[in-house]
């Protein structure tokens, strides 16, 4: 069966606001009651209700609260990913505004489901790794990156997750080395999982001329320059 | 970030409103020209004796709210109010959050 999706369009037009174009008895012939009726025997057809089933028997509890407790109310608020400008698509080159970052040109992979941008340099091209960034610290380029070939599937918010460290209960001589352990390096996972996206990256990259200086050099206000009347 | 001076405060004749600082920011002259930086966020830095989390330096952080008057001039609000030293220095405009 066909959903029935179609909003319903009076047929009775408005003269004016409060007023139809038809009258109670031309309405009655246009809705085709007179069809209806006909079929079900000069009356209108009669929709009993259905006999209720017949409820358990609840037993009625034995606990009353002495207060009347507050239901909270129900929340139905949704989270989406905030709405991703419409100067900003995969392979845009993007100037991050600030943080470690700030002024490098960077290469927009994708949003992840948390709203942020997922984000790479190439590392190779100027140090800036796999990184997530918020869509209000950026400015979108003119510039784009082919970035057909890139598998950016894999990359999502729990990738970026900080790891947990277990805690390790520390007796006094412990305390030191403890502290030596806790140098983190980057798990060679993440490391191949750059290399495999820059690869790519680096390929469609050097087939535009002066596009690998562009994104090696740092953006950056220089004298006179007035940021209201730049076109990026 | 773009460079800004503040210093008046939003007043009238005989009453002065210090929780709204007028910022003067370098290049821009016209109240269209502001629409630019409203919302941008609006650094002020100054330096004082005892260090605050390793640094010197510390910042109020504030806000572009609208434009003042007819030549650029704009409104800024902090997070806490700007001290009357502060009247006539460097003010940092950010580019942030932005909307290109």
């Amino acid at each position: 069966m066909a959903p029935s999706t179609k909003t319903k369009v009076s047929r009775n037009p408005d003269l004016i606001r409060g007023v139809g174009k038809y009258s109670r008895s031309q309405m009655y012939h246009k809705r085709g009651l007179w069809a209806i009726k006909a079929k079900n025997g000069g009356v209108f057809p009669r929709h009993d209700a259905k006999p209720a089933a017949a409820e358990p028997v609840v037993k009625p509890p034995k606990y009353y609260p002495a207060d009347d407790v507050k239901k909270p109310l129900a929340n139905k608020r949704k989270a989406r990913p905030t709405k991703l400008r419409a100067s900003i698509t995969p392979g845009t080159v993007l100037i991050i505004l600030s943080g470690r970052f700030k002024g490098k040109r960077v290469v927009f992979l994708k949003q992840l489901a948390s709203g942020l941008l997922l984000v790479t340099g190439p590392f190779k091209i100027n140090g800036v790794p796999l990184r997530r960034v918020n869509q209000a610290y950026v400015i979108a380029t003119s510039t784009k990156v082919d970035i057909a070939g890139v598998n950016v599937e894999k990359f999502d918010d729990k990738y970026f997750a900080k790891e947990v460290a277990k805690k390790n209960k520390k007796g006094e001589g412990e305390f030191f080395e403890a502290e030596k352990d806790e140098k983190k390096t980057l798990p060679a996972a993440k490391k191949e999982d750059q290399q495999g996206v820059d690869a790519v990256l680096l390929k469609s990259i050097e087939c535009v001329p002066d596009l690998k200086t562009y994104l090696s050099a740092r953006f950056s206000l220089m004298s006179g320059m007035k940021p209201h009347e730049l076109v990026f | 970030m773009v460079k800004g001076r503040q210093g008046e405060r939003v007043r009238s004749k005989s009453n002065q409103y210090p929780n709204t600082s007028l910022v003067q920011i370098e290049g821009v002259n016209t109240k269209e020209e502001v629409s630019w930086y409203q919302g941008k966020r609006v650094a002020y830095i100054y330096k004082a004796k005892v260090k605050v989390s390793g640094s010197h330096y510390r910042c109020i952080w504030g806000k572009v709210i609208r434009p003042h008057g007819n030549t650029g001039i704009v409104r800024a609000k902090f997070t806490s109010n700007l001290p009357p030293k502060s009247m006539g220095s460097r003010v940092r405009v950010m580019m942030f959050p932005s909307n290109i």
